[in-house]
């Protein structure tokens, strides 16, 4: 069974970015959101085994969103990480803390996140 | 990561790059003009915000450190500002555009060779040294707030400030729960935002699981001076339940304190039908919903339909043989099919080209920030209004119309428009006026440029010219032979040299550029009151109906958007005014041009024949076009001749016919102004 992977991030080359660096461990399906709303109407229609997302998005930010997956009944196991541009501290503290599995700085080292990626999903890259 | 991305994705990084750019710099200026008002909307400026920091996360990927080192310091002066830190003043707002326009610069350069870099740090040291102002510590009001930990752990660092601010205002906290259908969320949560927006500010938008599984629920987070029963009018829906939080707050709340002695950022502005929440859905919906294409590729697909184009003239002309003297009937079928194919091949062609039109606000935006920069330059007071800015043209006309456009601009902030001292002793305001105006005209479409400086004096223009032996001394200068006099290589009312416009680009320049495009520049302008430039073009090229016609044993295209209509005219109702042929045309005169004169061809047909006369038009001119046969119209592939016949008066370009003929399209813009030029040809 693919893997699925939601992707939230509202700038079209970055998400590409993060869709290619994904792409490159093997054979996901993944599911773009250019903002957090198509993230939120993406969730219950697919069923994803993991979320990457960013905070700075125009209509809900990511630390809602990270909070909304972990209170559903439905989500809140399903592994998820947050890429952000390197910021306040204390939105990567509040991130994690509302139980994001990892948090990466932009610009993000490909092979970090695909260390993570292979480490929640198991690849066969 | 540079090495591994391939150039394709650094260009889609520099066309997104570009774009976030040119948005800042469009939304700087009305932030600019709102922190003079002293009325800032936390939206735009947030906005602003993500911009720069999007761009410094962007490059830093591409490795473009240049590019994100600059985008880091401004997203830092940015998230001061944003946060209350710094106030609003024109020092910032200066070094905000300055560090754009290098920003911009950087990303041009790049486009043309990656290791492109500029000296950053005298930029840099300008963006600290307005950052210097002392952070302020927030961390004990929202202590005092008492919040449920669920409502503050999902605030961003902005958001929390912006809670900080509604308190201090002494504003109302309300937790606002929501329920929405899945399938309509966005627009519900859209309408009920815009409606609270109205009376307070949006804080934040918390999504929670909803009670059934196709609903989904939301915490809206509110700051409001209204009660709740106000607010709940106002929403006038019953799917809304809405909850006062930290009371305890708000009554102490009333004596806010200024921190640090940093202006706070004003509340949003309670616009009546603010349209910032749909104007940021509908522009996210653009992003998922376009492709970027390059240019080029478009041109190749256009290059093919024109080349299919001239293959279906091809086939039909066997066809039209093929009656004549093989089999009509095979003929006829043939036909058909050919008109099954023109039509398809018509909607082809319109479909390409509406790919290749964008809108004009694009190139009037970046004039919006050459107004602000030269204006600023020379000490003038400038704001410019745009009109007309969703008309669409043809993105390579639009490339190749920016330089003549940032030209008159120029012109008029250097000649035109008056110092603010000069203005009020004129009893002008002492701010001046640019507009920029486009609009449709069937085929064309037409912009001008307006300003309210000083109008041209056709007397100064006279003496100029009579001093560059351009004219006798003595010579009446009709208002159009003036005008015609300013579009002469080398020619400037101007004695010394300006910094703006005098850079060797004269508004013959502009006149020919213009013309290349098929296009016709005039001008009009009132002493004292104003001058107007406008300049009509043709939506598309590429592909154009033309009438062909014979002269002599030439053959040559007459773009058919400019052809009014045809004539047969006897020789004897040609007469002569001011030794030109006119004919009369309905109660009025149209003037002729003969193109074997201006071409000088033996014209087989001479002077006490018969004519046939195409009346061309463009803005409010007309002129008959002399000719000796009209061989019908016909869909030509304009060619591109390059430089070589640029300085061939009166010709557009080339054009394919389908035999493989190549034949000379007519510049109607050109033909006019030689045509309409009267006395002045004396001094050409």
């Amino acid at each position: 069974m693919v893997k699925k992977i939601l992707i939230a991030e509202d700038s079209p080359t970055m998400r590409s970015l993060i869709v290619s660096t994904v792409s490159a461990l093997g054979d996901f399906e993944i599911v773009e959101a250019a903002n957090g709303f198509e993230a939120l109407r993406a969730l219950p229609r697919e069923k994803v085994d993991l979320v990457i997302t960013d905070i700075n998005m125009p209509d809900i930010n990511g630390l809602e969103l990270v909070s909304f997956i972990r209170n559903n009944e439905n989500y809140r196991t399903t592994p998820l990480f947050i890429i952000s541009t390197e910021g306040s501290e204390r939105d990567r503290e509040k991130g994690l803390s509302l139980g994001a599995d990892a948090y990466l700085t932009k610009p993000f080292s490909p092979a970090h996140l695909q260390a993570l990626v292979r480490q929640y999903l198991g690849g066969e890259a | 990561m540079a090495d591994k991305t391939s150039s394709r994705a650094i260009r889609d990084f520099l066309a997104e790059a570009e774009e976030i750019i040119e948005k800042l710099n469009l939304d700087l200026v009305v932030l600019g003009e709102a922190g003079a008002s002293g009325e800032v909307d936390p939206e735009l400026l947030n906005g602003i915000f993500r911009g720069a920091h999007s761009l410094k996360g962007l490059s830093g990927m591409f490795g473009f450190d240049d590019i994100s080192r600059l985008a880091h310091h401004m997203e830092n002066l940015l998230d001061s500002l944003r946060l209350g830190k710094v106030p609003l003043g024109p020092v910032l707002v200066e070094v905000l555009f300055d560090a754009l326009e290098i920003l911009m610069r950087l990303v041009h350069g790049k486009g043309e060779n990656e290791e492109f870099t500029l000296e950053l740090e005298p930029m840099l040291a300008r963006i600290d040294a307005v950052l210097g102002g002392s952070p302020t510590d927030k961390s004990d009001i929202l202590a005092r707030l008492q919040l449920d930990p669920s409502v503050l752990g999902v605030l961003t660092e902005y958001e929390e400030h912006r809670l900080i601010e509604n308190c201090r205002k002494g504003r109302r906290l309300l937790r606002i729960r929501a329920s929405f259908s899945l399938s309509s969320f966005d627009q519900d949560l859209a309408e009920v935002t815009e409606l609270l927006k109205k009376q307070g500010e949006v804080i934040s938008t918390l999504p929670c699981a909803g009670e059934v599984a196709d609903r989904i629920g939301f915490q809206l987070l509110y700051g409001t001076g209204a009660t709740d029963a106000e607010v709940m009018t106002r929403l006038g829906r019953d799917d809304l339940a809405v909850e006062a939080l930290g009371e305890s707050f708000t009554t102490s709340a009333a004596a806010p304190a200024v921190v640090g002695g940093s202006e706070p950022t004003a509340p949003p502005p309670p616009l009546e039908g603010s349209e910032s929440q749909d104007a940021g859905s509908a522009s996210l919906r653009s992003i998922s919903r376009t492709v970027r294409v390059d240019i080029d590729k478009l041109d190749t697909l256009m290059n093919v339909v024109g080349e299919l184009v001239l293959a279906k003239a091809q086939v039909a002309s066997v066809v039209e043989k093929l009656r004549s003297n093989g089999d009509p009937e095979l003929a006829m079928e043939l036909q058909k099919g050919i008109r099954t194919l023109e039509r398809r091949l018509g909607d082809l062609q319109k479909g390409v080209m509406e790919v290749r039109m964008v809108p004009i606000g694009q190139l009037f935006e970046k004039m919006v920030r050459i107004v602000r920069r030269v204006s600023g330059d020379h000490g003038k007071k400038v704001v410019t209004d745009i009109r007309g800015a969703e008309t669409e043209l043809d993105k390579l006309i639009m490339e190749d119309l920016s330089d003549p456009l940032m030209h008159i601009i120029r012109n008029a902030i250097d000649h035109g428009i008056e110092s603010p001292a000069e203005r009020e002793s004129a009893g002008k305001p002492p701010t001046a006026r640019i507009s920029l105006e486009a609009s449709q005209k069937g085929n064309h479409v037409v912009i001008e440029v307006r300003d309210d400086g000083r109008g041209i004096d056709i007397e100064r223009v006279r003496r100029k010219a009579v001093r560059q032996g351009l004219i006798a001394e003595g010579v009446a200068l009709s208002r159009e032979d003036a005008y015609d006099l300013l579009f002469m290589p080398g020619f400037s009312t101007r004695d010394e040299v300006s910094d703006l416009s005098g850079r060797g680009v004269g508004m013959d320049v502009v006149r020919s550029n213009i013309s290349a495009l098929s296009g016709m520049i005039e001008l009009d302008s009132q002493l004292g009151v104003g001058t107007k430039v406008s300049i009509t073009l043709p939506i598309t090229l590429a592909i154009i109906k033309a009438l062909i016609v014979r002269v002599g044993d030439k053959t040559y295209a007459i773009p058919i958007n400019s052809v009014l209509e045809t004539l047969m005219v006897e020789p004897g109702s040609i007469r002569s005014i001011e030794r030109r042929e006119v004919i009369e045309l309905r109660q009025s005169t149209l003037p002729l041009l003969r193109l074997d004169d201006l071409f000088h061809l033996a014209s087989r047909s001479r002077r006490d024949a018969r004519i046939f006369v195409a009346v061309v038009g463009l803005a409010d001119k007309k002129i008959g076009i002399v000719v000796d046969e009209l061989l019908g119209q016909q869909d030509v592939v304009i060619k591109s001749l390059g430089n070589v016949l640029t300085f061939v008066r009166g010709v557009a370009g080339a054009a394919d016919l389908g035999n493989q003929k190549t034949i000379l399209v007519l510049d109607v813009g050109g033909l006019m102004n030689e045509a309409l030029r009267g006395e002045a040809s004396a001094y050409v």
